[in-house]
């Protein structure tokens, strides 16, 4: 027999990081360390009842009238992309925020950081997304704001756009709101958005045919709200993807969440992409889908109200709401077992081989 | 999707489950070796399938988990660099070094990016002569033919702002290593796929030779893992210990010879220190005297840096299939991806992270009955 290496088990292992002490763009991701932050840093610092429920948008009274609020930030690169750009995020992403609340969206302010250097022709291109997207959303951008900053202070362009809507009296959607024994409705494939991006990135290119999903959504809810007042609540998975929207749902409404992995409807190219990166599909970005947690006896008329819009044409049940382990996404598995989906701490990182 | 439910059909991997509890006699110990495949095994709840008796621990197969606290702590040093671009790909970057990471060394204004491809990095060498490119490059057989072949493109062409910082790993030595521990519990393994797929599997033989242990070379989907699993019960129960090459759709007897080819034109083997393990001879790749000049642990002066890891956790015994990740004390408490102790729990193919990502309900579970 020839010589053996020995091994010497020497236990063995790095020093852990001390609390991190400056920003990470895992801080931006939307998953746990974005929850960190917000726990840790923002919200002590601003503690209201409102801000506390920790929903897409507030909603407030203001003389009688129930008035929902909310506002993004849209730093996405390329500012072009297949199906929209950075304008139509900025009017599409708000408008749904406003609708994941059950307003219907009115009026919408624009602010533009612009970087020394952006070709005006740019710019013209990215104001005409917005007309086109604020008119097909019948939103009016009724105020606004522009600020230039030196070459290398930012990326081009970034966009700001806060809303205010009008919400009825009866609906009453929140991120707390879900009971064990509801169903979990998806409005369609995800994943698209986030791998359009993707698939455009420099050092990344990729050939597809997927393209992003931007789009309004308060026509939509307007359906499902005319259908039936038993939905709970309502969330449009954008950064972070389907899992982190779940998890919030799960954790703010002290509930587990059971997805079947079978019923979560996703593109051939986007499964494909997913694949080939080493990336989750649950984790993907979307920018024009919802999911909504809804009473069982209403699920089926909900479900019939989002197949008659042409947001909701593949919308699906995808799973229900439990109690076996609060504050936990699970998905039952093609093969019958079951397994977390997970908050991821920071950006979904691609796996070396 | 074509190509892809075929492997996760629930009702063929029943079958599979079944055929495995009629074959077992008695308990089994058995390894996968790769990082891929341990993830594919919990992402899947396959532990949760298989019969009593039939246990998978989980080997040293993640590169970011195998690369030295020492290799990271260079690394980091050369990105903190003016003029310099460290570029690697994405899990590097959140592996804790000594005293910081690289996306802390990119949030205090280094130039540190992610690629998928080294010839991504070679491209940005081009177009940026004024910098400094270093590719940070790691992983075992199936990433080190593409790394040697940006760096002997890198020589054709004369790039002489491009260099890399090798630190690859060999599979074989390591389970030669495992193997040859008092401590060894491990019966049959589950070869690395990918791997074999470049390398084909005529030197594991030598391995059987060696140790009598029965391998399958193994793919990365549920039903792959689970045919594997089956080859090598029968094989133990009938007292085989031979190669088998359960991947056949990917994986031939002689390999990738292209990919060796230009492995061993740029590339030379040396001993190499494994994070967790310690040193093992003769397991890793380093470039060769030809190719000193790309070499950025020469030109960046940091062959001598080394570091001592602290006995915080256990990764070690972890990495060896000696303990599983939940009989660590600091498991999913003091030692989260967030917050890792051990690079076992940063990456997605770490043993630690994927046991936390995704079965921690099954062990609550168990914790509460």
């Amino acid at each position: 027999m020839p010589q053996q290496t020995k091994v010497d088990v020497a236990l063995s292992c790095p020093v852990p990081i001390a609390a991190t002490e400056s920003i990470l763009l895992g801080h931006g991701s939307g998953g746990r360390m974005s929850a960190k932050l917000l726990r840790e840093i923002l919200l002590p610092a601003l503690q209201n009842p409102v801000l506390d429920r920790l929903n897409d948008q507030a909603i407030v009274d203001v003389g009688g009238s129930r008035i929902a609020f909310t506002t993004d930030t849209f730093v996405v690169k390329p500012l072009f992309f297949p199906g929209g750009d950075i304008g139509t995020l900025a009017v599409n992403g708000t408008v749904n925020d406003l609708a994941m609340g059950g307003a219907k969206p009115l009026f919408l302010s624009l602010a533009l950081i612009l970087e020394e250097g952006l070709p005006i022709d740019t710019l013209r291109r990215v104001m005409e997304s917005i007309r086109v997207a604020s008119a097909l959303a019948g939103v009016v951008v009724v105020t606004g704001d522009t600020k230039v900053v030196e070459k290398g202070s930012g990326d081009g362009l970034f966009v700001n756009t806060s809303g205010i809507g009008l919400v009825s009296s009866g609906v009453r959607l929140s991120v707390d709101r879900a009971c064990p024994g509801d169903l979990v409705l998806l409005s369609g494939t995800i994943g698209d958005h986030g791998i359009t991006i993707l698939s455009q990135r420099e050092g990344l290119e990729f050939e597809s045919a997927v393209h992003s999903d931007t789009a309004a959504l308060h026509g939509l809810v307007a359906e499902m709200l005319r259908a039936s007042g038993a939905i709970h609540c309502l969330r449009d998975p954008t950064r972070g993807g389907l899992s982190s929207s779940l998890n919030e749902i799960a954790e703010r409404s002290n509930v587990s969440i059971e997805l079947q992995e079978c019923a979560i409807p996703i593109r051939d190219e986007v499964q494909g992409a997913c694949e080939m990166l080493g990336l989750d599909p649950l984790y993907v970005a979307n920018e024009g889908k919802l999911v909504a947690v809804v009473e069982p006896a209403a699920a089926e008329s909900i479900l019939e109200a989002m197949h008659q819009h042409p947001l909701g044409r593949e919308a699906k049940i995808i799973g229900s709401v439990t109690d076996s382990h609060r504050g936990m996404v699970t998905l039952r598995t093609r093969l019958g077992t079951s397994r977390i989906v997970d908050l991821l701490s920071g950006d979904q990182l691609p796996r070396i081989c | 999707m074509k190509y892809l439910d075929e492997y996760r059909d629930e009702k063929i991997a029943r079958g599979i489950v079944a055929e495995l509890g009629r074959r077992a006699t008695r308990p089994w110990i058995l390894m996968e070796i790769c990082g891929g495949q341990t993830h594919t095994l919990m992402r899947y709840g396959i532990d949760e399938m298989l019969p009593a008796g039939i246990e998978l621990v989980h080997g040293p197969g993640c590169p970011v988990c195998v690369t030295s606290l020492e290799t990271i702590d260079k690394a980091i040093e050369i990105a903190s660099r003016p003029n310099v671009t460290l570029i690697s790909y994405g899990d590097m970057l959140r592996v804790p070094g000594s005293r910081t990471d690289l996306f802390h060394v990119k949030a205090q204004g280094g130039d540190v990016r992610v690629v998928y491809s080294p010839t991504e990095a070679l491209k940005f060498a081009r177009a940026h002569p004024a910098r400094k490119v270093v590719f940070f490059a790691v992983g075992f057989e199936t990433t080190a033919p593409a790394n040697a072949m940006a760096v002997w493109q890198a020589k054709r062409e004369g790039l002489e702002n491009f260099s890399m910082l090798a630190s690859h790993v060999l599979v074989p030595p390591a389970i030669r290593a495992l193997l040859s521990s008092r401590r060894n519990r491990v019966q049959g393994f589950i070869g690395p796929g990918h791997v074999c797929t470049v390398m084909g599997y005529r030197e594991y033989e030598e391995l059987i030779r060696e140790f009598r242990v029965p391998i399958v070379v193994g793919g990365f989907e549920p039903l792959d893992l689970l045919e594997a699993i089956l080859m090598l019960v029968k094989q133990l129960e009938e007292g085989r210990a031979e190669v088998e090459n359960q991947y056949v759709r990917s994986v031939t007897y002689e390999g990738n010879l292209l990919a060796q080819k230009v492995l061993r034109e740029v590339f030379e083997v040396c001993d190499r220190k494994w994070r967790g393990i310690g040193r093992i001879r003769e397991s890793g790749l380093n470039l060769r005297e030809e190719y000193a000049a790309f070499d950025a642990d020469r030109i960046f002066g940091t062959v001598g840096v080394t570091a001592e890891e602290p006995a915080e956790c256990i990764s070690a015994e972890v990495l060896q299939g000696l303990k599983k990740p939940t009989d660590c004390s600091a498991f999913g408490t003091r030692c989260t991806p967030e917050n890792p102790l051990g690079a076992p729990m940063v990456s997605s193919e770490g043993a630690c992270a994927a046991y936390y990502q995704y079965r921690r309900h099954a062990l609550t579970a168990k914790a509460e009955h």
